[in-house]
């Protein structure tokens, strides 16, 4: 950690409007959602649609600027280094995020469902408020809620996915190794293919969706199954094509000549939530779809 | 020891309102997020007022049973997300890179996009009074299926905690980085200050509760908009799972606003005993300890939800087991006083009101743990008094003396002393009055969250509302004080105490807009 | 501190000296009338004294150092910042007070939750903002059940527009119009749920309370020693009226209970019970309409006996 001779010894940028730009428009999408849900339709979706306008430019302005700040080689290893901290931990909240559901569903099967059914202290609870009712998996609860659905099956469109999402943390690694070698080439052809197999991986999740809502008869009023279901897959299926995008943005710039064998970090923390994605689904796959 | 104030690439602070909005200076940043925790003191400090008013007498008086519920859920909300968390994060950007000699917080823009997702949070929070319907009636808590029976506000009420959330993450991640990365050379883990620690830990406890609530309340959401059915028996969930999904998150909650302040009390209490703190290595531990263990007490907020026997001891003795490291605490803060040379300047005075509080708030805190107790504690104006000894009685009285204690240094001013003397008394008293009586009306059977009581409960609510208006008002002395140091005072020295230690101390006062661009050297 | 501790005294003098109609303070937790409640007393008072002892060593300490290390008596402060000793003290002595602790609340937590082999079950059922109250018989079918709202003295006085006096109401907001009758020396099983939102069913009299959960059934039971009007609240927010659905129960008599439970089924009663009917019972005076139950009736008595 020394300091950097005759420079400053940390590269602190000054007077950043677009965090503040990005806030306002960030406010304007979620102020317009809510206006939207609550029933104002139309003027919601109009502060919605102008919030993202917003968040869009600004978003693409302020990583202009990271990127073009980047490729001056402005920051050195210290500034990677905290850059790395930083995506270490934001991932870190992700995984937490997640906790959250994956708990909301053991919690669920565990120990509400057999509450339901009489277990432990609930004795009463099956008695007198639902007679009868036995605790199983999947379950759309003693209400049955929406009526009857089949549950996912480990087979089928959930193992090709697990496929295509194994293949693409291959590809995605094979480029990271092709870049700090200097096989640009190699960089190129694995990441489109690790986009490729991302964007692949959200159009069966889009497929499994339809399917599951006309022929399962499975929706998001079937209950806790449906409702574990689809929440969990439909949060990791948008961190999914969120990573999608940032790999295709990370693809156009490697065209463009970006990063080089040292000088990476952009590339390594769209890996990194790569593989974070593919861990998530690991969970899903073996909670959500086997189990 | 480098302590240059020059600017290096000129590059002092834009000028006008500009040099605020798009601010990257963790000064600035700090002074932002105090004066807008501030601005909430008061507007949370009103709804206060409105609370201790309409339950001074019996009956109906000022305002309906609805807008007080609302009134009630705000006062949690604002006081938790709008001042004690920013004014704790306030600390955090002004110290931490001047505790541990680095130039700035780490990620520097990210620091100013999380000050404004706050406003924009809290902005979105209190714009639902506004609305039809006005806002959540429910308690900071939020529980279902309550909950999901806000009017209109409902989804801006929950994107709101959204936004708060997203603010607090990005705020911590940018403390760790700070802290692991940018430390001058020499500057040891054990060796930084406590404070830092303090903050260190809590960052980490955010980072990792701070996404659960957000999960929490997007199920909530869901419920509501999606026909989803996480909060619903009929379809195979249960109301309780947001109550573990909350704790789990709301637990961890309650000592990321008492670990930094924790750190406060760590810093005046050395430096006006004029002896280095006791136990500099338990007391680090004893903050990861506390953390650790906040991980595995949450359910202690539902032992009257019907939980297993089994579930109910272990969260018990979990609970218990929290009062082991912040008794080390404690202890090790009288004993660093032990055979001092003390004296009682205004932070120092409120460092030892907060031991005398906090530790009441720590004290029926064990009571509350215990499962059989807590049937007729729980939910009852006991708690209330608990969490307000704790939370009025220990954060913001660490608050009230870090501002005192670092004022001098942020702004170059020494305030004055006596006002701040007078603000120590009249607080910490009026604090007794206001909370102690309700420990009586809890365990006489009042219940928390009513805007209207049975006759009996009348003498001690008075006294209690008669402590608000008195604490409410003591507040402005401060106002005045704090004020009018950033204008105007008597000049600070560099090290202004003559018995504090720490690398903030060794710049000038008020400290230079850059500091530390070169790296200082830690002995 | 001294200063505080001369403020209150003076403070509470003034106020206690004005208006002489002030009922008695109370300052602590009632006993209660159940054997959970004076469990639950206990282990609130052995923790209470337990907090006051440590008190004691704190604020002693930090008393004696405040008092007697200060500048003006020590001019230079010792330096010793670590002593491995006293930390292990400080960190054993506590653990084994919280181990003292820990021992009697597991004890009374087990006896709470000691839910077999009631004499009678009661399902109680919150709701915004009243409570139902049904009898159960042995097969946990529900054989007689009412009603219970605030009570028309208090709610004629909730108003804010315009605000009225409480004060003519002795019992506002701690009345109800239709009380829940239990028998005195009965086990009683209460059955607590919900049929909207989140309720809390508590009455401080039998040793704490129970979230009412809709879905789910919680318990508690009561086994209460002496007759008694006992009053107690909703405890969990759940709305405008969260303040306005009180609990009153009547302990009475084993007999009349039951005969009041059997008139009730036979439809022999005006109704649900009001608050003087209650208090009449629970004085052992079955009112006229109950008296010389029928064969049947002490049949439809004797099976919710269990």
């Amino acid at each position: 950690m020394s300091s950097h001779t005759g420079a400053q010894r940390y590269f602190i940028p000054h007077n950043s409007p677009w965090s503040f730009a990005i806030t306002v428009g960030f406010f304007a999408l979620l102020f317009g959602t809510a206006m939207l849900l609550s029933g104002m339709e139309k003027s919601g979706l109009a502060i919605l649609c102008a919030g993202a306008v917003v968040m869009i430019v600004c978003m693409v302005g302020w990583w202009r600027l990271v990127i073009h700040e980047s490729e001056s080689r402005t920051y050195r290893a210290l500034e990677d280094s905290s850059f790395r901290w930083g995506m270490v931990f934001f991932i870190f909240s992700e995984v937490c995020f997640f906790g959250a559901f994956f708990g909301a569903l053991f919690y669920s099967r565990l120990f509400v469902l057999p509450f339901l059914s009489g277990a432990s202290n609930n004795l009463f609870t099956e008695v007198l408020l639902w007679p009868g009712f036995v605790a199983q998996w999947p379950s759309n609860g003693p209400g049955n809620l929406g009526g009857t659905f089949e549950g996912m099956t480990p087979g089928g469109i959930a193992a090709m996915n697990t496929a295509l999402l194994f293949i693409s943390a291959v590809t995605v690694t094979i480029a990271h190794w092709g870049l700090k070698n200097g096989h640009r080439n190699i960089v190129k052809v694995f990441l489109a293919l690790t986009f490729f197999l991302g964007f692949t991986f959200v159009v069966s999740q889009a497929h499994e969706y339809i399917h599951a809502y006309q022929q399962l008869g499975l929706t998001l009023g079937s209950g806790i199954y449906g409702t574990t279901f689809f929440v969990l897959t439909g949060f990791h299926g948008t961190h999914v094509t969120i990573g999608a995008i940032a790999l295709l943005v990370i693809w156009v710039r490697v065209m463009r000549g970006h990063f080089d064998e040292h000088h990476h970090f952009g590339f390594e923390a769209i890996a990194w939530y790569w593989h974070f994605v593919d861990v998530v689904w690991l969970g899903l796959y073996l909670f959500v779809y086997w189990l | 020891m480098s302590t240059e104030a020059t600017t290096v690439h000129g590059h002092g602070p834009a000028p006008g309102i500009m040099r605020w909005i798009t601010t990257t200076n963790h000064k600035d940043i700090g002074t932002l997020y105090l004066t807008f925790s501030f601005i909430m003191l008061f507007v949370g400090g009103a709804m206060a007022m409105v609370i201790r008013s309409e339950l001074a007498q019996p009956g109906l008086q000022i305002v309906n049973p609805d807008f007080f519920n609302q009134m009630m859920t705000l006062h949690g909300l604002v006081m938790i997300f709008g001042v004690l968390m920013p004014a704790l994060v306030g600390f955090a950007n002004w110290l931490v890179p001047m505790q541990v000699g680095a130039p700035d917080m780490a990620l520097p823009r990210l620091n100013n996009w999380s000050f404004w997702l706050l406003v924009a949070g809290m902005s979105m929070l209190l714009s639902t009074l506004l609305m039809p319907g006005g806002a959540m009636e429910m308690g900071w808590t939020m529980y279902a299926p309550q909950s999901l029976q806000t009017p209109f506000s409902f989804a801006f009420s929950i994107f709101s905690i959204h936004l708060m959330g997203i603010s607090s993450i990005l705020g911590s991640i940018n403390i760790i980085a700070t802290i692991l990365n940018l430390r001058a050379p020499g500057m040891k883990l054990l060796k930084m200050p406590l404070f830092c620690w303090s903050w260190f830990v809590t960052a980490f406890l955010l980072i990792v509760i701070m996404p659960v609530l957000a999960g929490g309340v997007t199920m909530l959401l869901f419920d509501r908009f999606f026909g989803t059915s996480f909060f619903d028996a009929a379809g195979g969930g249960s109301p309780v799972l947001f109550q573990h999904v909350f704790w789990f998150f709301g637990h961890p909650e309650v000592y990321v606003m008492i670990l930094p302040a924790f750190g406060i009390i760590s810093e005046i209490i050395p430096t006006f005993s004029r002896k280095p703190i006791f136990g500099y290595t338990a007391m680090v531990y004893a903050l990861a300890c506390i953390s650790f263990i906040s991980f595995a007490v949450w359910a202690h907020h539902m032992f009257t939800s019907g939980m297993p026997t089994a579930a109910n001891l272990f969260f018990m003795y979990a609970s218990m087991l929290i009062a082991v490291p912040t008794g080390i605490k404690i202890f090790n803060w009288i004993a660093t006083m032990w055979r001092g040379s003390l004296t009682f300047e205004t932070p120092m005075l409120f460092a030892t009101g907060f031991i005398v509080t906090f530790t009441i708030g720590g004290f029926t805190g064990v009571m509350m743990a215990l499962v059989p107790a807590d049937f007729q504690y729980h939910n009852s104006y006991f708690i209330v008094a608990h969490f307000h000894y704790v939370l009025a009685g220990g954060t913001l009285m660490a608050l009230f003396g870090g501002i005192y204690y670092w004022l001098p240094k942020w702004t170059g001013h020494m305030y004055l002393e006596r006002l701040g003397k007078t603000h120590f008394w009249l607080t910490i008293i009026s604090l007794n009055v206001l909370f102690f009586p309700q420990h009586f009306l809890g365990l006489a059977g009042m219940p928390r969250r009513v805007p209207d009581y049975a006759l009996q409960f009348t003498d001690f609510n008075l006294i209690s509302s008669i402590g608000a208006f008195v604490f409410g008002a003591s507040q402005l002395l401060f106002l005045y004080n704090v004020v009018r140091t950033v204008h105007r005072g008597k000049q600070a020295t560099d090290r202004v105490w003559e018995g504090a230690h720490g690398l903030e101390w060794t710049v000038p006062s008020p400290a230079p807009y850059h500091t530390f661009q070169e790296a200082p050297d830690v002995k | 501190m001294t200063r505080k501790l001369a403020v209150l005294p003076i403070l509470c003098a003034a106020l206690f000296a004005a208006p002489a109609a002030w009922a008695d303070l109370q300052f602590n937790m009632p006993r209660g009338v159940t054997p959970i409640s004076h469990q639950i007393y206990d282990l609130h008072m052995f923790a209470f004294w337990m907090m006051v002892g440590l008190g004691v060593v704190v604020y002693g300490g930090l008393m004696w150092t405040v008092i007697f290390h200060r500048r003006s008596r020590r001019k230079k402060a010792s330096q010793f910042h670590e002593n491995a000793k006293v930390e292990i003290v400080w960190t054993t002595l506590p653990f084994l007070i919280l181990v003292a602790l820990a021992i009697p609340a597991s004890i009374v937590l087990v006896n709470t939750q000691n839910f077999h082999n009631s004499d009678l079950k009661v399902q109680v059922t919150g709701y915004q903002w009243l409570w139902q109250y049904e009898y159960l018989d042995k097969k946990a079918e529900p054989v007689y059940g009412f009603y219970s709202r605030l009570s028309l003295a208090s709610l004629k006085r909730m108003s804010i527009d315009p605000p009225k006096s409480p004060w003519t109401d002795p019992h506002y907001l701690w009345d109800v119009n239709h009380p829940m009758i239990v028998p005195v020396h009965k086990k009683v099983l209460l059955l607590i749920t919900s049929g909207d939102v989140i309720h809390s069913f508590w009455v401080t009299e039998f040793g704490g309370q129970v979230d009412a959960i809709p879905g789910r059934i919680t318990q508690w039971w009561i086994n209460v020693q002496k007759p008694g009007i006992y009053r107690g609240v909703c405890n969990q927010i759940c709305g405008g009226g969260h303040a306005y659905m009180p609990v009153v129960v009547v302990a009475v008599p084993q007999d009349a209970f039951y005969r009041w439970l059997a008139a009730s089924r036979a439809g022999r009663t005006s109704g649900p019970p009001t608050m003087a009917q209650a208090k009449a019972l629970m004085h052992g005076n079955v009112p006229l309409a109950l008296n010389g139950a029928s064969s049947s009736e002490k049949r439809l008595a004797s099976e919710v006996k269990s």
